[in-house]
Formats: C-alpha cells, structure tokens, sequence
C-alpha cells in the first residue's frame, strides 16, 4: 500500500474487467460541468464524467486511458472510476475508431428524420476521444 | 433376437452419437468456465455500482426520480424473458417456460408485454400464441453489454411513457455448474434498499455537478447493469445445463454400447455354437 496521504489508489472498472489498478500523484477528469483535478486526500467526492480522456500523473509522466462517460469516486484516497467502456491507449482498436467515427458524421450530415442525435454525437466524441488517446499516448 | 450385424450397426450408430454429445460436453465446459470468469468480473462493477446508489439516494432522500416512484394503479406489467438461443440444455428452456405461463396466467392478454430474448422461449410463446412486442436473438451464450443496454433502454422508455407499470425481468441464476434456479425479479420501480448506513457518523461527500443530476445520469447505468447481469447469468447457467445435460447423455450412451456389447457377444457365440453342434452332428451321421 502507499504512504497515507502522499499518493492515490486509481481503480478503473468496467463491466468486464479492470482496465487500471496504479497509484498515482495527481487524476484529471471531465464531469459534466467542467474539469475536475484530484490530488492525494481529497475530500470525499461522487461526479458524473463525460465522454473525455481520464488523465493521471505516475512518476511524473502523464498518462492517458479514454472513458466514454461513467462515475467517479474519491473515497480515502482512492479514486474509483466506473464506465461502461474504458481502453489504455495501446488497446485502442484504431481502424475500428476510424469507420465509428466516419458513421457517426456521416449520420449525423445525412440527418434522417429519424436519427437519434444525441447518441451520434455521443458515438462520434467516443471515437474521437480514442483516437487522441491513441495518438498521443499510444507510440510510447 | 436381432441379428449379429444389426447389433454392430446399432453399436456404430451409438458410438457416433456418444462422439458428438461428448463434444458438446467439451465445448460448453470451456465456454462455461468463459462465462463464469464474465460473470464474475462484473461483481465489483457491481458492487461500487451500488455503493454509489446507496450513498446518492442516501444524499438526497427527496430527490424523486421517475424510476422510484411507483405507478398508482398497476394495468400493464413487462416481464424481459431471457433464454438460450439453442436447446439440448436439460431443463434449462423448460424452466423458463414454466416461470412464463406461471406469471402469465390468470391474467388477461392485454395485461403483459413481453420483451424476449433467445430463440427458445420465442418458440414457445409463438406455440401459447402470444406475440412478444420485441425480441432479441444471436448472443445468449455470449452477451455484450451493449445488448443489455439496448432492452434496458427499452424497458426504461416503456416504463417512463407510462405503457407498463413495473417491469420484471425472468432469468436464470448460475448457482453452480449442476444447480440452477429461474427467478422472477422486479426491476422497475427500483426498491431501494432499507437500512442504510446504520450508527457510525455519515461521511459527507461533494457531488459534481449536483446529487440530482448525478442520480439522473447513474440510473439509467445501473439499469444496463442489472439486464447484463441477468444475461451474464443466463449465459453462464445455459452452459452449465448443456454441460450436465451431455455429460449425462454421454455417459447413458456408454452403459448402452456396453449392453449391446455384451448381447452382440452373445448372439456371435450362440452362432458359433450351433455351427459346431452342426458340424459335430454332421460328422457323427456320417460314421
């Protein structure tokens, strides 16, 4: 276990599996109102995140996983975060991000009548959001 | 007395079908061991999952939401029916089927909806001559959790329109590989659990953006978990009765290839037998 006080637990749990088990400095999220940073003893904290990059400083390198929305919870001095999907930038399936993303705007520009528009943009910024990850943290 | 060669086509025709049930017996022992790990995994998604629920609802007692409240009057009920896609599971499918009729009965038609997923008990409400007002097929043994999502979000719709006024959902729960009990449960309105947090002083936690909102957005959630839980458990108790089912009619096919065996040996010798009686008499008639 880490030093009270000095470190977070960081817990990302999806319905399938645990994506990250690691003790970190320092957790960046997004909740629906804004972002959200979290250092070592915060104050107990329940967040609905957004579809956005969950970011955390591990010996001082800053990594990356994507969370396509889910809760957060800061409970002594562990951070748990549940989604439903959740990916390390290595896992991220690119070309499959690639077409998501290519359907979703193309739903979105062909604009049936019966198109659900919230749930095309929420699938376009997922796949937009791996995609960075992928980008950025996944030639490392 | 049938004949030798009859009995030795018998034997070659059992043995053929001890193969593929043995087979089968292999196959659905690797995937439930797949399955039972799934189902496992869940359980702290779960957990936290309701841990959160409990500390919100906790936080904001008032906060009525729609998927609390009971409707006044109960006129319409959904049941979500979920079985396998293929049989050849023991008493699985037939199970369910009786969890079915035994919800479905006494009851006037237009009093249930029915949202169906697996090709087995679609059979069997098509055989009632019931029309189902959705269904679903092709993951029973398998279940993603987008599936769960997709009837989750149905039910919810249905339930929050005002079409049905409680929805129950019809599954399987995996005990262990060689015991496993259908079960009837409530999903909507979602009870709460009672006896929160006895003595001991509450923590008090910060909410982003607000606990309201953030109930409004973890609902829907723990509704996707509930359904692919119970699909998990489908799954993992389908594979559990295929594997009893085909280890049992595995093991039936070799007492019976023994029997034969045995009345085929019988049959050769009573032959060999009276050809040497033939010859021996034979050869006595000609002295």
């Amino acid at each position: 276990m880490a030093e009270a006080g000095k470190t977070l637990h960081l817990e990302v749990i999806t319905p399938d599996a645990a994506v990250l088990h690691e003790d970190v400095d320092f957790v960046l999220v997004r909740a629906l109102d804004g972002d959200l940073g979290i250092m070592p003893n915060h104050a107990p904290l329940i967040a609905s995140l957004s579809i956005w990059p969950l970011c955390y400083d591990k010996g001082g390198k800053r990594q990356c996983v994507t969370v396509a929305s889910g809760f957060l919870e800061v409970h002594d001095n562990t951070v748990t975060v549940i989604t439903p999907a959740s990916e390390k930038p290595e896992d991220i399936d690119v070309a499959r991000a690639q077409s998501a993303e290519k359907r979703a705007e193309d739903r979105l520009v062909a604009h049936a009548a019966d198109l659900d528009v919230t749930r095309a943009e929420a699938a376009l910024q997922r796949a937009l959001r791996r995609l960075d990850v992928a980008e950025k943290y996944g030639k490392q | 007395m049938p004949s030798a060669r009859e009995i030795n086509r018998r034997i070659k025709s059992v043995t053929n079908t001890q193969q593929i049930t043995k087979a089968m017996k292999m196959v659905s022992s690797v995937r439930l061991r797949r399955a039972q790990d799934r189902a496992v995994a869940t359980a702290p998604y779960t957990e936290k999952m309701e841990g959160m629920l409990q500390r919100l609802s906790a936080a904001s007692p008032d906060a009525g939401n729609a998927l609390f409240t009971p409707h006044d009057t109960v006129k319409k009920t959904c049941y979500i029916i979920i079985g396998s896609d293929k049989g050849l599971a023991g008493a699985f499918n037939s199970n369910v089927n009786k969890a079915i009729v035994s919800v479905l009965k006494d009851k006037p038609r237009d009093a249930s909806m029915l949202l169906v997923a697996g090709r087995k008990p679609m059979e069997y409400l098509k055989h009632l001559h019931l029309v189902p007002e959705k269904k679903w097929s092709g993951f029973s043994d398998k279940p993603q959790f987008s599936h769960a999502q997709q009837i989750a979000h149905l039910a919810t719709q249905k339930f929050l329109d005002g079409e049905v006024d409680e929805v129950y959902v019809i599954y399987t729960h995996f005990k262990s590989a060689l015991s496993q009990d259908t079960r009837i449960v409530k999903m909507l309105p979602i009870t709460q659990k009672e006896g929160q947090q006895e003595g001991g002083p509450r923590e008090e936690y910060l909410f982003a953006p607000d606990p309201k909102l953030v109930l409004d957005a973890l609902l829907p959630q723990y509704l996707d978990l509930f359904i692919y839980n119970s699909l998990l458990q489908s799954a993992a108790s389908e594979l559990g009765a295929r594997m009893t089912a085909m280890t049992s009619a595995t093991d039936n096919a070799g007492e019976l290839i023994d029997k034969l065996t045995v009345t085929y040996n019988k049959v050769r010798q009573a032959g060999i037998t009276n050809e040497l009686t033939e010859i021996v008499s034979g050869a006595n008639a000609l002295q």
